[in-house]
């Protein structure tokens, strides 16, 4: 399916801009993107090795475990197929964690350790395991309690009340991530 | 609501102050164990690049072509069609956007937001949708790529799933509570 659309979106922007006489925007687009992937990539590098060296320290320390331990049995329930003190619990909780409090740059690094332990129990290593699947669900619809970077927005903007969204957006991701866990508990019986 | 918000401010304030403090009182040589775990943000970092611009390349010439623009407009005729609110279709470039791209979701949103006024249906509209979901083709991309992931199974098709509940959970709730 990500070979589809990929294909998709690549071929008819091409065919787009033919059409539209403007085909110099396919090339600097693609060399554009492309850049930016490098811009991305190095902006993470930062973050991700300070929050990875804070984990290994909390991991040394035996924190990691500890959260895992502690994780509330709902955290288990979603993930069937691991097991019961398997490592990959505390960045799973972490990340969720950080994603709740809006903290997206801490959440990545640890959404990336949480997917390497994930994929040590992982049988087939070129393919997405459930457990994988299920944590990317909960990672793309994770509630924000505070959309910080929108209210600011909405203040430069010069809205009479910024803040006034925050229960209607912690309302929808509500929906969002309970759809997610559904569809993934749905895809995941039929499946197997 | 000012809880919340103090607790996002401490949040790395504290736990850069307690876990060395107390990986220290473990008898953890914590400068060393710091820089063994830093050197793994490095490669991750650079394993996950090729993923990274391989999305990227495809959605931007999407986007910048006028394709996005151009199937936009093909959904107009079947907006008009079912009596929908015409207000709606200043929402769906936001909406297509949100999964694809971060930076170009919020880039639209802001955009929304001047255009149509922050205190205007479309605006606190674009403000719920850009807080309530993720980008999934990134997260997808990013994480399935820094472990080597090539096969998705069906892990797209739960994220576009939860992005469209995300779209009309905001459509319904902004009409229900500023409508």
């Amino acid at each position: 399916m990500v070979n589809l659309i990929w294909l998709f979106m690549l071929l008819t922007g091409i065919v787009v801009s033919a059409l539209s006489g403007n085909i110099n925007q396919v090339t600097e687009s693609a060399l554009k993107a492309a850049e930016l992937g490098i811009e991305v990539a190095i902006g993470l590098m930062g973050v991700m090795s300070l929050w990875l060296g804070i984990m290994r320290l909390a991991e040394k320390a035996g924190l990691i475990q500890s959260l895992a331990k502690l994780s509330s049995p709902v955290i288990r329930l979603l993930f069937p197929d691991l097991k019961k003190d398997s490592p990959a619990f505390g960045p799973i909780i972490l990340n969720l964690c950080a994603n709740i409090l809006g903290l997206g740059n801490a959440a990545t690094p640890f959404g990336l350790k949480a997917m390497q332990e994930l994929q040590k129990e992982n049988p087939y290593p070129d393919t997405a395991s459930s457990a994988m699947i299920t944590f990317l669900a909960l990672n793309t619809s994770c509630i924000t309690i505070i959309p910080a970077t929108i209210i600011a927005v909405r203040m430069k903007a010069g809205s009479s009340n910024p803040t006034e969204i925050i229960g209607t957006t912690i309302f929808a991701t509500a929906c969002a991530m309970g759809t997610a866990i559904t569809a993934d508990f749905i895809f995941r019986k039929r499946s197997k | 609501m000012r809880i919340i918000t103090e607790a996002a401010r401490w949040a790395i304030p504290f736990l850069l102050f307690f876990i060395p403090l107390y990986a220290h009182f473990r008898k953890v040589p914590v400068y060393e164990t710091f820089v063994e775990g830093a050197e793994d943000g490095f490669k991750t970092a650079v394993k996950i690049i090729p993923f990274l611009i391989g999305m990227l390349v495809s959605i931007r010439i999407f986007v910048d072509s006028g394709a996005l623009r151009f199937f936009i407009e093909l959904c107009r005729p079947f907006f008009d069609k079912m009596g929908w609110n015409p207000d709606l279709l200043g929402i769906i470039p936001l909406a297509v956007m949100r999964p694809l791209s971060g930076s170009g979701a919020l880039g639209v949103a802001t955009q929304l937001i001047h255009q149509y006024g922050p205190d205007s249906f479309i605006g606190r509209l674009a403000s719920t949708l850009q807080g309530s979901t993720d980008t999934t083709f990134f997260v997808l991309a990013v994480y399935f790529g820094s472990v080597g992931i090539k096969k998705h199974r069906y892990a797209l098709k739960v994220g576009l799933v939860a992005d469209a509940m995300g779209l009309f959970a905001s459509i319904w709730i902004v009409t229900k509570v500023f409508g």
